[in-house]
């Protein structure tokens, strides 16, 4: 197992920097696609850590609700993954329950959880990254950090969408554990923010649609979306997101993600 | 006598302050409520309050005994201050349960008074808390610092809170916590009336310790733990009193012409080493806890090794299933019932999680443990399932089947029991 997954990263960097130098084998449209994305991550970057409240409204079919609230504590790292804690304070149940982890561009994330009940810190397994997100139709894949390398790109077309122009580029997940076969994706060509994705399932077939909007901006650089709506065509159920109190440069540190600010992450 | 008399006062005394301090704390939480901001000190009220309902299928092995239903009502609330922005904290949770049957399962506990304060690579905690170590499911081998609620539940995982002084240090090769414990606690036992006993009651009243210090013995331990890549690594020396008690059978009142035993407890010193790995591949996680301890009785090792195989997504579905297999072995080889236990000296536990991943939260549990040694099973289910925003109900099912008297288990065969529960979070 272990060797296989020596092997695996050994192959998946190999393609990497494949990739990366020998860029000629790529036809025009996948190094636009790719171009774009190098793009949109360069316009975000530099903005070392941050702080913000979620809420999510979880909507079922018959319209019943119920309601997800959470604390969310990052921190940039430059050439990995970002670190991020995530503190739940709702449902009433799972109060005090935070999930840290450290994110990576090829490699596993690392993920430990605390319950509180037990007062426990528990490594869990980062495959799980097509699951469902507290119930909701959030994936855990949708909701971590965008990196470059987790993809591999097509550029499509340019199109108007909701009076944006914006480039329509086709995403394809390199991670064999990714619920997706592929996902299309929306950014205006002004500031290169996503307006909206498609996400397609294993058996590629259209399974979600996710729009970004009441983008806000911070620090006179970075763009963030106060709402985010989600929408389940195949069981009819939608999750919106909602954003505030977004905080840059707050101060944190790598100390600020560990297993004791873990532990009393509130 | 002295130390008995000592004992019974003690018992009394943290009952009446428990009661007091939940009750406080309830009355405090209405007048505050959610969260106020005063003074920069953000302030934060939650908790449960508990219904809980046994059935056992039964008739009771023993007269005393309850015979089928038990009831019971917990609350334990939650109060947190912080102040400098999260750098200082402070958290007061009382325990108290009131029971139906079983006089000793009526109690009251401090499960958390304790004041933190957070530097960056340092965090210094004061007071009663809860320190849990250990990365198996079955069997908690080397979670050491606190005592067993015993009385609580049948598994073993509630804990009484312990008073310490804990210093934590971060480095890079490791988070060190030293721990300075004083205030030994004893372990809660099931009373007369109460089910999930073995034949004699263990006397309350009647405790013993090794050092001439007694329940006051300052107890010392060291732990490291570090992350590596996809391992991480526990590791610790203890030194103080033994939590688990030496239990034999002794008068219940030696000037009473009525021959009645019951049983003594006796808590020796002890010194232990700990260590505690996983490996988490893939789906795959691989657990090993090791202990080896010495007191003046005996030494000995005791390992809990397993795995636990996930599934995401099964049945093309939001369903995932996990798959746990542990295994307990423990040098002392079988003992007779009642001396010091290896009750867990070569076992096998089988477990099956499906978690629905669905607004409910609806979860599933199965486990079974299988004493190799001879024939002895226990099986368990365990469902529970969100009800609106705040509720959680859950249905546990306890079977426990033994054919040999030499088995803990046996004289828990009459107690198979269904347990539902209702919980209010606020």
């Amino acid at each position: 197992m272990l060797i296989k997954k020596i092997l695996l990263s050994a192959v998946s960097a190999l393609s990497l920097s494949l990739v990366a130098t020998v860029s000629f084998a790529l036809t025009p449209a996948e190094q636009k696609g790719l171009d774009i994305s190098i793009e949109a991550k360069k316009r975000d970057v530099g903005w070392q850590d941050s702080t913000a409240d979620m809420v999510m409204l979880l909507r079922n079919k018959q319209g019943q609700q119920s309601i997800r609230e959470i604390k969310m504590k990052s921190l940039e790292v430059q050439n990995d993954g970002d670190k991020s804690l995530t503190i739940f304070n709702k449902p009433r149940d799972v109060k005090g329950t935070a999930f840290l982890s450290f994110s990576h561009p090829i490699e596993a994330d690392e993920q430990w959880l605390f319950l509180p009940a037990l007062k426990r810190v528990k490594r869990i397994s980062s495959r799980n990254k097509s699951g469902p997100f507290m119930g909701s139709e959030f994936a855990f894949e949708d909701l971590s950090s965008f990196e470059v390398e987790k993809y591999s790109y097509k550029f499509l077309a340019e199109e108007d969408l909701n009076g944006l122009k914006t480039f329509k580029v086709e995403q394809y997940p390199a991670d064999e554990n990714s619920g997706y076969t592929r996902r299309i994706v929306w950014l205006d060509t002004q500031e290169y923010r996503v307006q909206k994705i498609d996400f397609y399932d294993r058996k590629n077939s259209l399974l979600k649609t996710l729009t970004f909007s009441d983008y806000k901006q911070y620090l006179a650089k970075h763009w963030r979306a106060d709402k985010q709506q989600m929408i389940n065509h195949q069981n009819g159920k939608s999750t919106e997101l909602k954003w505030s109190h977004y905080n840059f440069k707050t101060g944190l540190s790598d100390s600020d993600f560990n297993r004791n600010s873990l532990k009393r992450a509130r | 006598m002295e130390l008995l008399l000592h004992t019974r006062l003690n018992t009394k005394f943290t009952r009446t302050m428990t009661a007091l301090a939940v009750c406080t704390s309830v009355l405090l939480v209405q007048p505050l409520s959610a969260s106020e901001v005063a003074n920069d000190v953000e302030f934060e009220a939650s908790g449960n309050i508990t219904v809980e309902q046994r059935y056992f299928f039964k008739e009771a092995l023993y007269a005393e005994q309850l015979s089928h239903n038990q009831s019971s009502l917990s609350i334990e609330p939650e109060l947190y201050w912080q102040w400098n922005g999260g750098s200082d904290s402070l958290v007061f949770s009382p325990f108290y349960r009131v029971d139906s049957q079983d006089e000793n399962r009526t109690h009251g506990d401090i499960r958390e008074l304790a004041y933190v304060h957070a530097s960056d690579d340092w965090e210094l905690r004061v007071g009663i808390r809860k320190e849990f170590w250990g990365v198996t499911e079955f069997q908690h081998l080397v979670d050491v610092i606190n005592q067993t609620d015993g009385v609580e539940d049948f598994d073993g995982e509630d804990k009484l809170g312990q008073q310490m002084v804990n210093l934590s240090l971060v480095n890079d090769w490791g988070i060190v916590d030293v721990f300075l414990l004083q205030g030994f606690r004893e372990r809660t036992y099931a009373g007369g009336e109460g089910r999930l006993r073995g034949a004699l009651v263990v006397d309350k009243n009647n405790v013993s310790y090794e050092s001439s210090a007694g329940q006051q013995h300052l107890d010392f331990a060291i732990r490291w733990a570090h992350s590596m890549g996809d391992f991480d690594f526990g590791a610790y020396w203890f030194h103080g009193t033994n939590r688990e008690a030496y239990l034999t059978p002794s008068l219940q009142d030696p000037t009473s012409s009525l021959v009645e035993y019951s049983l003594q407890q006796h808590y020796v010193q002890m010194e232990q080493l700990g260590v505690d790995i996983q490996a988490t591949l893939g789906d795959w996680l691989w657990k090993f806890e090791s202990i080896y301890r010495n007191t003046s009785f005996e030494s000995f090792w005791a390992t809990q090794t397993g795995f636990e195989y996930s599934f995401i997504g099964v049945f093309d579905s939001n369903l995932d299933l996990g798959l746990l297999m542990e295994h307990s072995w423990d040098s002392r080889g079988e003992v007779e019932l009642g001396t010091q236990g290896s009750l867990m000296q070569n076992d096998l536990f089988l477990g099956a999680r499906l978690a629905f991943n669905d607004m409910q939260s609806s979860e599933l549990l199965m486990g079974i443990g299988s004493d190799l040694d001879h024939n002895a099973f226990s099986f368990i289910i365990e469902a529970s399932r969100r009800i609106g925003d705040n509720f959680i109900a859950s249905l546990d099912v306890r079977l426990l089947q033994s054919n040999d008297e030499n088995d803990l288990l046996y004289t828990l065969s009459s107690d198979d029991h269904a347990q539902l529960s209702l919980a209010w979070y606020f």
